[in-house]
């Protein structure tokens, strides 16, 4: 599905993303963790066109997605949400959803009929009531709270019905109640939607608990992969990372 | 939200076009005519040029470029190819819209200030093209002689109530054809960019492709209003190429506001009114006009429309928000 090849990116001397080779099975859901600074943001910027590779490649089945836009790159497939939420202030929030579907079916264009084309609420309904946000439909994206901004951008992406979808830190700023209650969200949509879900993570408790598989990155390269219990028991992590807070627990 | 469709715009459109229509009847003036046919040309420039400012964040200080390239070209196919009035008007919009395209392709692709900057020089380099081919422009002097205005289906528009009811007319089924085009598909694509760039990419929309369909689309619009302009004044001018009419276009936004989509023709009105009454009564005409347009930005923050808009759902609670 998602293979990532010898993936590296520099930024000046600094180098972000560093021979990364990792692969995503179709369906699966996957963590990337690891210290700020790590290069998380940077990979997902990398797979979803943000930045060109240095070198590298990126195969969506088997083609290779390096170098194409960003709109080439969601009409493939990948959908993203960012670590800030990024929305669109002045619409509504059901206007903006069915303003992305409408980019989704190529209609976003289209100057004979009026906004918006019949056919498209419906489907804006289907995700809001996915994420609970359908009280909000009508509500200025503006005006929503923080967390309610955060669904927003993931609705976003969903909206587009991507086989990729990538989360970077669906849970920043919320407290631990909130946090949950999102993490929640996002492994139902996951169950509903089988996409290839990746979703970068701070909690380890949030990511031990709902990934399937954990990838570690460190100074930009992978220090460590596999399942949640690989992970644990891996002593690179523990040392790099892992050690500071299984200490602060006991 | 209520949406209301096409049929409720063009019914409004239709009532205003029964009113202008009476109003000459009423009040018999001819510097209200005079008045009225400068608001439906700069109305369509100033609505054309919202298209870019309100809709898609895209501030151009070079729009006046397409009044002139209006103006002249039309002026000139009257005088020199002696084609019949709609066929000038038809060949000039396509001319004005190949011409956006050409610049746009080259402008759109540029963050902010830059845009605004090579929309100037653009401008300003058509105004100099303008001056120096004396032989076609007649220099700084202008199109010399008058543009001829024969008569077709009936219309005379060298007759001065004639033009009136044609620049009444035109200025209608422009603003309720911009009107259609925001309210469109399109339209909201463009609000989309105008709030996040970066975010539209990532939905799929193709940014800088759409950022030149609007750009060509305020340049048609805004060439029809320079038609008018030398329609009324038999004439077109190096005065229309020069940035300062750029500059009353974003003064016209400024005044009337850019959210709501009549906001632009009202800032015409406002400028208009201000133009002829200032200059009756001071001789400090730039410094009056000065003191205005900074309480607008400074102060106010928002132009006239935009604060009407606003009451009105405060009262009548139509939007949520
Ligand atoms: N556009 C850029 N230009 C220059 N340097 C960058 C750019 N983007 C990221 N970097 C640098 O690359 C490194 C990795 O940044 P990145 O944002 O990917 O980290 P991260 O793992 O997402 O961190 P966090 O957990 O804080 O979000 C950092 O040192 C950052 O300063
Ligand atoms: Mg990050």
């Amino acid at each position: 599905m998602l293979k990532i090849e010898h993936l590296c990116k520099s930024f000046g001397g600094l180098a972000a993303t560093n021979d990364v080779s990792l692969h995503f099975l179709p369906g699966s859901l996957s963590a990337v963790i690891g210290p700020n600074g790590a290069g998380k943001t940077t990979f997902f910027n990398l797979i979803s066109g943000t930045f060109r590779p240095d070198s590298g490649r990126i195969l969506l089945d088997g083609e290779n997605i390096a170098g194409v836009s960003r709109s080439g790159i969601v009409r493939r497939g990948i959908g993203r949400a960012f670590q800030v939420a990024s929305i669109f202030p002045s619409l509504t929030v059901e206007e903006a959803l069915m303003g992305a579907l409408h980019a989704h079916r190529e209609q976003n264009a289209v100057v004979r009929s009026r906004f918006p084309i019949p056919g498209t609420q419906v489907r804006a309904r289907e995700v809001l009531d996915m994420l609970g946000l359908a009280a909000k439909a009508r509500t200025l994206s503006c005006n929503l709270s923080h967390g309610d901004q955060k669904l927003l951008d993931i609705a976003l992406a969903l909206v587009l019905q991507p086989r990729v979808l990538l989360l970077d830190e669906p849970t920043a700023g919320m407290g631990p109640e909130e946090r949950w209650q999102m993490i929640d969200k996002v492994y139902r949509l996951w169950e509903m939607e089988k996409m290839t879900l990746v979703f970068i993570e701070h909690d380890m408790d949030i990511v031990f608990k709902i990934a399937q598989s954990i990838c570690v990155l460190c100074y930009g390269a992978v220090l460590a992969e596999g399942t949640p219990d690989e992970i644990r028991a891996n002593p690179a992590v523990i040392e790099a990372y892992l050690g500071t807070d299984v200490e602060a627990q006991k | 939200m209520k949406r209301r469709g096409f049929a409720f715009d063009l019914g409004i459109a239709t009532a205003v076009l029964v009113v202008l229509v009476i109003l000459p009847i009423l009040f018999p003036s001819k510097a209200l005519i005079d008045f009225a046919i400068r608001v439906a040309a700069f109305g369509i420039f100033a609505s054309s040029l919202n298209i870019l400012v309100g809709y898609t964040g895209l501030v151009s200080f070079g729009h006046g470029m397409f009044f002139a390239s209006g103006a002249y070209a039309f002026g000139l196919l009257m005088q020199k190819a002696g084609t019949s009035i709609p066929t000038a008007f038809l060949l000039t919009v396509l001319i004005s819209a190949a011409l956006a395209v050409v610049v746009g392709a080259i402008c759109v692709r540029l963050k902010e200030i830059y845009f605004a900057f090579l929309t100037l020089a653009f401008q300003m380099l058509l105004h100099s093209l303008i001056i120096s081919w004396q032989q076609l422009t007649g220099g700084d002097q202008g199109l010399m002689g008058g543009i001829p205005r024969p008569p077709f289906l009936g219309i005379d528009l060298s007759d001065q109530s004639q033009l009136y009811l044609f620049a009444c007319a035109t200025l209608v089924i422009s603003l309720l054809l911009m009107r259609h085009l925001m309210q469109s598909p399109f339209g909201y694509t463009l609000r989309m960019i105008r709030d996040n760039a970066e975010r539209a990419q990532y939905i799929g929309i193709r940014v800088w492709r759409m950022r030149l369909a609007a750009f060509v689309l305020a340049g048609t619009f805004a060439s029809i209003g320079g038609i008018i302009m030398s329609l009324l004044m038999s004439g077109a001018y190096p005065e229309f190429a020069y940035w300062t009419i750029s500059g009353e276009a974003i003064f016209m936004l400024m005044l009337g506001g850019t959210s709501a989509f009549l906001g632009p023709t009202v800032g015409t009105m406002m400028l208009l009114l201000l133009n002829d009454v200032i200059t009756k009564f001071t001789e400090y005409y730039g410094l009056t006009l000065g003191v205005v347009i900074l309480l607008f930005a400074l102060v106010f923050r928002k132009g006239v429309a935009d604060f009407v808009v606003e009451e009105w759902r405060r009262r009548f609670g139509e939007n949520q928000a």
